[in-house]
Protein backbone atom coordinates (compact mmCIF):
# COMPACT_ATOMS: atom_id res chain seq x y z
CA UNK A 1 0.00 0.00 0.00
CA UNK A 2 1.45 3.68 -0.83
CA UNK A 3 2.38 5.21 2.37
CA UNK A 4 1.49 8.68 3.24
CA UNK A 5 4.78 10.95 3.28
CA UNK A 6 5.95 12.63 6.29
CA UNK A 7 9.08 15.36 4.98
CA UNK A 8 11.34 17.01 7.15
CA UNK A 9 12.30 20.42 5.57
CA UNK A 10 14.82 21.96 6.12
CA UNK A 11 14.62 25.85 5.60
CA UNK A 12 18.56 27.40 5.22
CA UNK A 13 19.73 30.64 4.62
CA UNK A 14 22.72 29.93 2.05
CA UNK A 15 24.33 27.14 4.56
CA UNK A 16 22.91 27.17 7.77
CA UNK A 17 19.25 25.76 8.40
CA UNK A 18 17.25 28.29 10.06
CA UNK A 19 13.24 28.68 11.24
CA UNK A 20 11.15 31.96 11.31
CA UNK A 21 6.98 32.19 11.49
CA UNK A 22 5.06 33.36 8.88
CA UNK A 23 8.24 33.45 6.50
CA UNK A 24 9.55 36.41 9.12
CA UNK A 25 12.13 36.44 12.14
CA UNK A 26 14.56 34.23 11.57
CA UNK A 27 16.50 31.88 14.42
CA UNK A 28 19.81 29.41 13.46
CA UNK A 29 19.23 25.68 13.69
CA UNK A 30 21.53 24.19 12.90
CA UNK A 31 23.51 21.95 9.70
CA UNK A 32 22.01 21.19 6.86
CA UNK A 33 23.95 17.78 6.38
CA UNK A 34 23.73 16.94 9.93
CA UNK A 35 19.94 17.26 10.16
CA UNK A 36 19.52 15.88 7.23
CA UNK A 37 21.15 12.75 8.10
CA UNK A 38 19.20 12.60 11.64
CA UNK A 39 15.88 13.09 10.20
CA UNK A 40 16.73 10.49 7.53
CA UNK A 41 17.99 8.10 10.68
CA UNK A 42 14.88 9.15 12.32
CA UNK A 43 12.56 7.81 9.38
CA UNK A 44 11.76 11.23 7.56
CA UNK A 45 10.09 9.62 3.99
CA UNK A 46 11.94 12.87 2.01
CA UNK A 47 14.26 15.40 3.31
CA UNK A 48 13.23 19.06 1.82
CA UNK A 49 16.04 21.70 1.50
CA UNK A 50 14.84 25.46 0.34
CA UNK A 51 17.01 28.61 0.60
CA UNK A 52 14.54 30.67 2.05
CA UNK A 53 16.60 34.08 1.08
CA UNK A 54 17.83 33.04 -2.31
CA UNK A 55 15.46 34.76 -3.97
CA UNK A 56 15.03 37.82 -2.28
CA UNK A 57 18.39 38.09 -2.19
CA UNK A 58 19.18 37.28 -5.90
CA UNK A 59 21.61 34.40 -5.05
CA UNK A 60 22.35 31.58 -7.04
CA UNK A 61 21.30 28.12 -5.26
CA UNK A 62 23.44 27.12 -2.84
CA UNK A 63 25.26 24.10 -4.20
CA UNK A 64 27.79 23.16 -2.08
CA UNK A 65 25.51 23.00 0.92
CA UNK A 66 23.23 20.63 -1.07
CA UNK A 67 26.77 18.85 -2.45
CA UNK A 68 27.18 18.34 1.89
CA UNK A 69 23.65 17.05 2.30
CA UNK A 70 23.56 14.52 -0.63
CA UNK A 71 26.24 13.33 0.29
CA UNK A 72 25.69 10.12 2.45
CA UNK A 73 21.55 10.59 1.98
CA UNK A 74 19.83 7.52 0.87
CA UNK A 75 15.89 8.99 0.61
CA UNK A 76 14.52 11.70 -1.50
CA UNK A 77 16.26 14.90 -1.21
CA UNK A 78 14.62 17.99 -3.02
CA UNK A 79 16.26 21.23 -2.99
CA UNK A 80 14.38 25.16 -3.57
CA UNK A 81 14.96 29.01 -3.69
CA UNK A 82 16.59 30.37 -6.42
CA UNK A 83 15.89 28.20 -9.01
CA UNK A 84 15.85 30.63 -12.10
CA UNK A 85 16.77 28.84 -15.59
CA UNK A 86 16.68 25.18 -16.49
CA UNK A 87 20.75 25.16 -16.20
CA UNK A 88 20.16 26.07 -12.37
CA UNK A 89 17.87 23.14 -12.03
CA UNK A 90 20.95 20.80 -14.06
CA UNK A 91 23.31 22.53 -11.20
CA UNK A 92 21.30 21.13 -8.55
CA UNK A 93 20.75 17.79 -9.63
CA UNK A 94 24.60 17.38 -10.51
CA UNK A 95 25.06 18.70 -6.91
CA UNK A 96 23.09 15.57 -5.80
CA UNK A 97 19.71 16.10 -5.76
CA UNK A 98 16.57 14.35 -7.24
CA UNK A 99 14.09 16.73 -7.38
CA UNK A 100 13.96 20.60 -7.62
CA UNK A 101 11.00 23.29 -6.60
CA UNK A 102 10.39 26.00 -8.55
CA UNK A 103 8.16 28.99 -7.28
CA UNK A 104 8.68 32.63 -7.70
CA UNK A 105 10.82 32.63 -11.28
CA UNK A 106 8.01 29.56 -12.49
CA UNK A 107 5.09 31.81 -11.97
CA UNK A 108 6.78 35.01 -13.97
CA UNK A 109 7.61 32.20 -16.55
CA UNK A 110 6.06 29.22 -16.38
CA UNK A 111 7.65 27.78 -19.51
CA UNK A 112 10.29 27.14 -16.80
CA UNK A 113 8.18 24.18 -15.18
CA UNK A 114 7.72 22.07 -18.70
CA UNK A 115 11.18 23.08 -19.82
CA UNK A 116 12.94 21.41 -17.04
CA UNK A 117 10.37 18.08 -17.00
CA UNK A 118 11.37 17.86 -20.74
CA UNK A 119 14.78 17.38 -19.91
CA UNK A 120 15.03 15.25 -16.47
CA UNK A 121 10.81 14.02 -16.03
CA UNK A 122 7.99 15.34 -14.53
CA UNK A 123 9.35 13.55 -11.14
CA UNK A 124 11.79 16.00 -10.97
CA UNK A 125 10.22 19.12 -10.67
CA UNK A 126 8.04 20.27 -8.25
CA UNK A 127 5.44 23.36 -8.29
CA UNK A 128 6.08 25.52 -4.74
CA UNK A 129 3.35 27.40 -3.99
CA UNK A 130 2.72 30.08 -1.04
CA UNK A 131 -0.70 30.78 -0.52
CA UNK A 132 -2.77 33.01 1.58
CA UNK A 133 -6.21 33.38 2.27
CA UNK A 134 -7.69 36.97 0.76
CA UNK A 135 -11.14 37.26 1.57
CA UNK A 136 -12.82 34.49 -0.15
CA UNK A 137 -10.09 33.90 -2.40
CA UNK A 138 -6.35 31.77 -2.53
CA UNK A 139 -3.96 33.88 -3.35
CA UNK A 140 -0.52 33.02 -4.58
CA UNK A 141 2.38 34.96 -3.10
CA UNK A 142 6.15 34.77 -4.28
CA UNK A 143 9.59 36.16 -3.62
CA UNK A 144 9.55 33.87 0.00
CA UNK A 145 6.22 35.38 0.82
CA UNK A 146 6.92 38.76 -0.19
CA UNK A 147 5.06 39.78 -2.75
CA UNK A 148 1.36 38.91 -3.43
CA UNK A 149 0.65 38.01 -7.37
CA UNK A 150 -2.94 38.26 -7.23
CA UNK A 151 -3.15 34.55 -8.97
CA UNK A 152 -5.68 32.28 -7.72
CA UNK A 153 -3.75 29.09 -6.03
CA UNK A 154 -5.83 26.37 -7.55
CA UNK A 155 -5.68 27.73 -11.07
CA UNK A 156 -1.98 27.88 -10.81
CA UNK A 157 -2.00 24.09 -9.06
CA UNK A 158 -3.69 23.00 -12.01
CA UNK A 159 -1.70 24.93 -14.87
CA UNK A 160 1.62 23.68 -13.19
CA UNK A 161 0.54 20.03 -13.76
CA UNK A 162 -0.83 20.93 -16.89
CA UNK A 163 2.58 22.07 -18.10
CA UNK A 164 4.47 18.84 -16.40
CA UNK A 165 4.88 19.30 -12.43
CA UNK A 166 5.37 16.01 -11.20
CA UNK A 167 4.51 17.04 -7.21
CA UNK A 168 2.62 20.44 -5.60
CA UNK A 169 4.38 21.44 -2.37
CA UNK A 170 1.71 23.91 -1.40
CA UNK A 171 2.11 26.40 1.70
CA UNK A 172 -0.28 27.93 3.73
CA UNK A 173 1.00 31.18 4.57
CA UNK A 174 -1.15 32.13 7.27
CA UNK A 175 -0.24 28.87 9.05
CA UNK A 176 3.38 28.36 8.84
CA UNK A 177 5.70 28.29 11.61
CA UNK A 178 1.83 28.95 13.76
CA UNK A 179 2.04 25.36 15.03
CA UNK A 180 -1.84 25.75 14.65
CA UNK A 181 -2.39 22.96 12.11
CA UNK A 182 -2.47 23.22 8.80
CA UNK A 183 -5.45 24.59 6.26
CA UNK A 184 -6.69 21.09 5.63
CA UNK A 185 -9.60 23.16 3.48
CA UNK A 186 -6.67 24.83 1.26
CA UNK A 187 -5.14 21.92 0.74
CA UNK A 188 -8.23 19.81 -0.33
CA UNK A 189 -9.19 22.26 -2.59
CA UNK A 190 -6.08 21.77 -4.49
CA UNK A 191 -5.53 18.22 -4.00
CA UNK A 192 -9.00 17.67 -5.20
CA UNK A 193 -8.16 19.56 -8.64
CA UNK A 194 -5.16 17.89 -9.65
CA UNK A 195 -4.30 14.30 -10.49
CA UNK A 196 -0.28 14.72 -9.20
CA UNK A 197 0.33 14.86 -5.58
CA UNK A 198 0.03 17.49 -3.01
CA UNK A 199 1.94 17.88 -0.08
CA UNK A 200 0.78 20.07 2.81
CA UNK A 201 3.03 22.11 4.52
CA UNK A 202 2.31 25.12 6.83
CA UNK A 203 1.03 24.86 10.34
CA UNK A 204 2.24 21.00 12.06
CA UNK A 205 2.20 21.28 15.32
CA UNK A 206 0.24 17.79 16.64
CA UNK A 207 0.45 14.07 15.53
CA UNK A 208 -3.92 14.95 15.49
CA UNK A 209 -2.66 17.69 12.55
CA UNK A 210 -0.75 15.48 10.49
CA UNK A 211 -4.04 12.89 10.83
CA UNK A 212 -6.39 15.90 9.67
CA UNK A 213 -4.40 16.63 6.72
CA UNK A 214 -4.06 12.97 5.33
CA UNK A 215 -8.13 12.67 6.05
CA UNK A 216 -9.50 15.93 5.73
CA UNK A 217 -7.05 17.85 3.76
CA UNK A 218 -7.13 14.23 0.93
CA UNK A 219 -3.15 15.21 1.47
CA UNK A 220 -0.39 12.85 -0.13
CA UNK A 221 2.58 13.91 2.06
CA UNK A 222 3.19 16.61 4.80
CA UNK A 223 5.97 18.80 5.33
CA UNK A 224 7.12 20.23 8.19
CA UNK A 225 10.45 21.99 9.25
CA UNK A 226 10.03 23.59 13.23
CA UNK A 227 8.79 20.55 14.97
CA UNK A 228 11.18 18.30 13.84
CA UNK A 229 14.36 20.67 14.63
CA UNK A 230 14.54 20.91 18.31
CA UNK A 231 13.53 17.14 19.52
CA UNK A 232 15.04 14.29 16.54
CA UNK A 233 12.92 11.57 17.73
CA UNK A 234 9.66 13.16 17.11
CA UNK A 235 9.41 11.97 13.57
CA UNK A 236 9.88 8.18 14.61
CA UNK A 237 7.10 8.82 17.65
CA UNK A 238 4.83 10.85 15.13
CA UNK A 239 5.16 8.27 12.64
CA UNK A 240 4.03 5.05 15.37
CA UNK A 241 1.31 7.52 16.42
CA UNK A 242 -0.13 7.70 12.97
CA UNK A 243 0.22 3.84 12.47
CA UNK A 244 -2.10 3.69 15.61
CA UNK A 245 -4.82 6.45 14.08
CA UNK A 246 -5.10 4.30 10.98
CA UNK A 247 -2.71 6.56 8.94
CA UNK A 248 -0.84 4.43 6.69
CA UNK A 249 2.92 5.43 6.64
CA UNK A 250 6.22 3.82 6.17
CA UNK A 251 6.73 2.79 9.61
CA UNK A 252 9.90 4.27 11.53
CA UNK A 253 13.37 1.87 11.05
CA UNK B 1 33.89 -2.37 -12.72
CA UNK B 2 30.37 -1.33 -13.03
CA UNK B 3 29.15 0.83 -16.25
CA UNK B 4 26.71 3.21 -15.12
CA UNK B 5 25.12 4.22 -18.70
CA UNK B 6 24.42 7.62 -19.22
CA UNK B 7 22.43 8.27 -22.67
CA UNK B 8 21.88 11.78 -21.31
CA UNK B 9 18.09 11.22 -20.10
CA UNK B 10 18.13 12.87 -16.38
CA UNK B 11 20.16 12.03 -13.06
CA UNK B 12 22.83 9.45 -12.66
CA UNK B 13 24.71 11.30 -9.99
CA UNK B 14 22.49 9.28 -6.77
CA UNK B 15 23.35 5.98 -8.41
CA UNK B 16 26.57 6.35 -8.43
CA UNK B 17 26.68 7.64 -5.37
CA UNK B 18 25.10 4.67 -3.90
CA UNK B 19 26.95 2.20 -5.49
CA UNK B 20 29.91 4.68 -4.71
CA UNK B 21 28.94 4.49 -1.00
CA UNK B 22 28.78 0.82 -1.09
CA UNK B 23 32.23 0.66 -2.15
CA UNK B 24 32.07 -0.76 -5.83
CA UNK B 25 33.99 0.88 -8.60
CA UNK B 26 31.50 2.17 -11.18
CA UNK B 27 32.29 4.70 -14.69
CA UNK B 28 29.60 7.01 -15.77
CA UNK B 29 29.70 6.24 -19.45
CA UNK B 30 28.13 6.72 -22.91
CA UNK B 31 30.75 4.67 -24.91
CA UNK B 32 29.44 1.64 -26.02
CA UNK B 33 32.81 0.08 -26.41
CA UNK B 34 32.91 1.04 -22.51
CA UNK B 35 30.00 -0.63 -21.59
CA UNK B 36 30.64 -3.90 -23.86
CA UNK B 37 33.94 -4.14 -21.26
CA UNK B 38 32.41 -3.40 -17.72
CA UNK B 39 31.76 -6.77 -15.73
CA UNK B 40 28.09 -5.35 -14.73
CA UNK B 41 25.79 -3.03 -16.09
CA UNK B 42 23.17 -0.55 -14.56
CA UNK B 43 21.18 1.34 -16.46
CA UNK B 44 19.45 4.07 -14.11
CA UNK B 45 16.11 5.96 -15.55
CA UNK B 46 13.98 9.04 -14.52
CA UNK B 47 11.79 10.77 -17.14
CA UNK B 48 10.28 9.87 -20.16
CA UNK B 49 10.36 7.04 -22.24
CA UNK B 50 11.56 8.54 -25.38
CA UNK B 51 14.74 9.62 -24.20
CA UNK B 52 15.89 5.99 -24.34
CA UNK B 53 15.67 6.31 -28.04
CA UNK B 54 19.73 7.65 -27.40
CA UNK B 55 20.20 4.29 -26.60
CA UNK B 56 18.66 2.99 -29.98
CA UNK B 57 20.69 5.95 -31.78
CA UNK B 58 24.41 5.49 -30.35
CA UNK B 59 25.27 1.89 -30.61
CA UNK B 60 24.11 1.31 -26.67
CA UNK B 61 21.93 -1.09 -27.31
CA UNK B 62 23.71 -3.11 -28.94
CA UNK B 63 26.38 -3.49 -26.22
CA UNK B 64 23.98 -3.76 -23.50
CA UNK B 65 22.44 -6.83 -25.76
CA UNK B 66 25.81 -8.45 -26.09
CA UNK B 67 26.65 -8.16 -22.50
CA UNK B 68 23.66 -9.47 -21.60
CA UNK B 69 24.05 -12.18 -24.00
CA UNK B 70 27.58 -12.63 -22.70
CA UNK B 71 25.77 -13.48 -19.40
CA UNK B 72 27.51 -10.08 -17.77
CA UNK B 73 24.74 -9.15 -14.89
CA UNK B 74 22.57 -6.05 -15.77
CA UNK B 75 20.35 -4.07 -14.13
CA UNK B 76 17.74 -1.56 -15.04
CA UNK B 77 16.49 0.71 -13.12
CA UNK B 78 12.68 2.55 -13.73
CA UNK B 79 12.88 3.21 -17.64
CA UNK B 80 15.60 1.32 -17.60
CA UNK B 81 13.59 -1.78 -16.56
CA UNK B 82 10.61 -0.49 -18.72
CA UNK B 83 12.78 -0.10 -21.94
CA UNK B 84 13.55 -4.19 -21.19
CA UNK B 85 9.68 -4.93 -22.38
CA UNK B 86 8.89 -4.40 -25.87
CA UNK B 87 7.78 -0.42 -25.15
CA UNK B 88 5.70 1.67 -23.50
CA UNK B 89 2.00 3.15 -24.00
CA UNK B 90 4.03 6.65 -23.09
CA UNK B 91 6.02 6.51 -26.56
CA UNK B 92 4.70 3.43 -28.56
CA UNK B 93 7.10 4.28 -31.61
CA UNK B 94 10.16 3.40 -29.40
CA UNK B 95 10.94 0.07 -29.73
CA UNK B 96 13.13 -1.05 -26.34
CA UNK B 97 14.91 -4.05 -26.14
CA UNK B 98 12.11 -6.44 -25.81
CA UNK B 99 13.52 -8.96 -23.81
CA UNK B 100 9.90 -9.53 -23.13
CA UNK B 101 7.20 -8.84 -25.79
CA UNK B 102 4.77 -6.78 -23.03
CA UNK B 103 4.00 -3.07 -22.82
CA UNK B 104 4.04 -0.79 -20.40
CA UNK B 105 0.81 0.76 -19.34
CA UNK B 106 -0.48 3.63 -17.76
CA UNK B 107 -2.09 3.92 -14.00
CA UNK B 108 -5.92 3.47 -14.36
CA UNK B 109 -8.03 6.54 -13.77
CA UNK B 110 -9.04 6.22 -10.15
CA UNK B 111 -5.82 6.31 -8.44
CA UNK B 112 -3.80 9.40 -8.72
CA UNK B 113 -0.64 9.67 -11.53
CA UNK B 114 2.37 9.62 -10.64
CA UNK B 115 2.80 7.00 -8.28
CA UNK B 116 4.98 8.77 -6.26
CA UNK B 117 6.47 7.86 -2.52
CA UNK B 118 7.15 4.35 -0.28
CA UNK B 119 5.42 1.29 -0.83
CA UNK B 120 5.94 -2.17 -0.21
CA UNK B 121 7.14 -4.89 -1.70
CA UNK B 122 5.42 -8.05 -2.12
CA UNK B 123 8.40 -10.46 -2.89
CA UNK B 124 7.17 -13.48 -4.72
CA UNK B 125 10.72 -15.31 -5.32
CA UNK B 126 12.24 -16.36 -2.49
CA UNK B 127 15.19 -18.33 -4.51
CA UNK B 128 15.83 -14.22 -6.15
CA UNK B 129 19.46 -13.24 -5.73
CA UNK B 130 18.42 -9.54 -6.07
CA UNK B 131 15.89 -9.34 -3.41
CA UNK B 132 17.88 -11.81 -0.94
CA UNK B 133 17.71 -10.81 2.74
CA UNK B 134 14.64 -8.63 1.96
CA UNK B 135 11.83 -9.36 3.94
CA UNK B 136 8.61 -9.30 2.55
CA UNK B 137 6.70 -5.97 3.42
CA UNK B 138 9.94 -4.36 3.28
CA UNK B 139 9.23 -0.72 2.11
CA UNK B 140 10.89 1.38 -1.08
CA UNK B 141 10.60 4.28 -2.84
CA UNK B 142 8.78 5.01 -6.73
CA UNK B 143 7.98 7.73 -8.65
CA UNK B 144 6.71 6.73 -12.44
CA UNK B 145 3.72 7.05 -14.51
CA UNK B 146 3.53 4.18 -16.21
CA UNK B 147 4.74 0.73 -15.34
CA UNK B 148 5.80 -3.14 -15.96
CA UNK B 149 2.67 -5.83 -15.96
CA UNK B 150 3.18 -8.96 -13.92
CA UNK B 151 5.66 -11.27 -16.17
CA UNK B 152 6.81 -14.70 -14.88
CA UNK B 153 10.21 -12.81 -14.19
CA UNK B 154 8.07 -10.96 -11.66
CA UNK B 155 10.59 -11.63 -8.63
CA UNK B 156 8.74 -8.85 -6.52
CA UNK B 157 4.92 -7.29 -6.85
CA UNK B 158 3.51 -3.72 -6.09
CA UNK B 159 0.27 -3.14 -5.71
CA UNK B 160 -0.93 0.54 -6.88
CA UNK B 161 -4.12 0.86 -9.08
CA UNK B 162 -3.81 -2.78 -9.78
CA UNK B 163 -0.73 -5.38 -9.05
CA UNK B 164 2.13 -4.56 -11.31
CA UNK B 165 5.92 -5.59 -11.55
CA UNK B 166 8.21 -4.03 -8.62
CA UNK B 167 11.40 -6.34 -9.63
CA UNK B 168 12.44 -8.92 -12.59
CA UNK B 169 15.01 -11.40 -12.83
CA UNK B 170 15.71 -14.03 -15.20
CA UNK B 171 19.50 -14.90 -15.18
CA UNK B 172 21.52 -11.88 -15.06
CA UNK B 173 18.59 -10.34 -16.16
CA UNK B 174 17.27 -7.79 -13.30
CA UNK B 175 15.00 -4.91 -13.10
CA UNK B 176 13.60 -2.91 -10.51
CA UNK B 177 10.43 -0.05 -10.84
CA UNK B 178 11.57 1.39 -7.61
CA UNK B 179 14.62 3.63 -6.69
CA UNK B 180 16.82 1.44 -4.65
CA UNK B 181 19.57 4.48 -4.73
CA UNK B 182 16.95 6.35 -2.72
CA UNK B 183 15.10 3.65 -0.60
CA UNK B 184 17.58 3.62 2.65
CA UNK B 185 18.52 1.10 4.09
CA UNK B 186 16.34 -1.68 2.07
CA UNK B 187 17.58 0.35 -1.14
CA UNK B 188 21.42 -0.36 -0.44
CA UNK B 189 21.00 -4.36 0.66
CA UNK B 190 19.26 -4.66 -3.17
CA UNK B 191 22.47 -3.04 -4.86
CA UNK B 192 24.72 -4.68 -2.85
CA UNK B 193 22.98 -7.79 -3.29
CA UNK B 194 23.22 -6.68 -7.28
CA UNK B 195 27.13 -5.87 -6.76
CA UNK B 196 27.32 -9.70 -5.97
CA UNK B 197 25.54 -11.55 -8.17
Amino acid sequence: MLTKRIIACLDVDGSRVVKGTQFLNLRDAGDPAELAAAHSAAGADEIVLLDITATPEKRNPPLETVRRTAKELFIPFTVGGGVRTLRDAASIFDAGADKVTVNSRALADPSLISSIAQRFGSQAVIVAIDAKRNRSNLEVWISGGRVATGKDAVQWAQEAEERGAGEILLTSMDRDGTCEGFDCTLTKMVSDAVRIPVIASGGAGTTQHFVEVFREGAADAALAASIFHFNLRSIARLKQQLLSAGIPVRPPC
Amino acid sequence: MIAIVDYKAGNLASVKKALDYLGAETIVTDDPWQVRKADKVVLPGVGHFSATTALNNSGLRESIRTSIRRGVPFLGICVGMQWMLASSEEAPQIEGLALWPDLCSSFPAGVKSPHVGWNSLEVRDDASRLMRGVSAGSFVYFTHSFRVPRLKATIAECEYGGRFSAAIEQDNIFGVQFHPEKSGAVGLKILSNFCQC
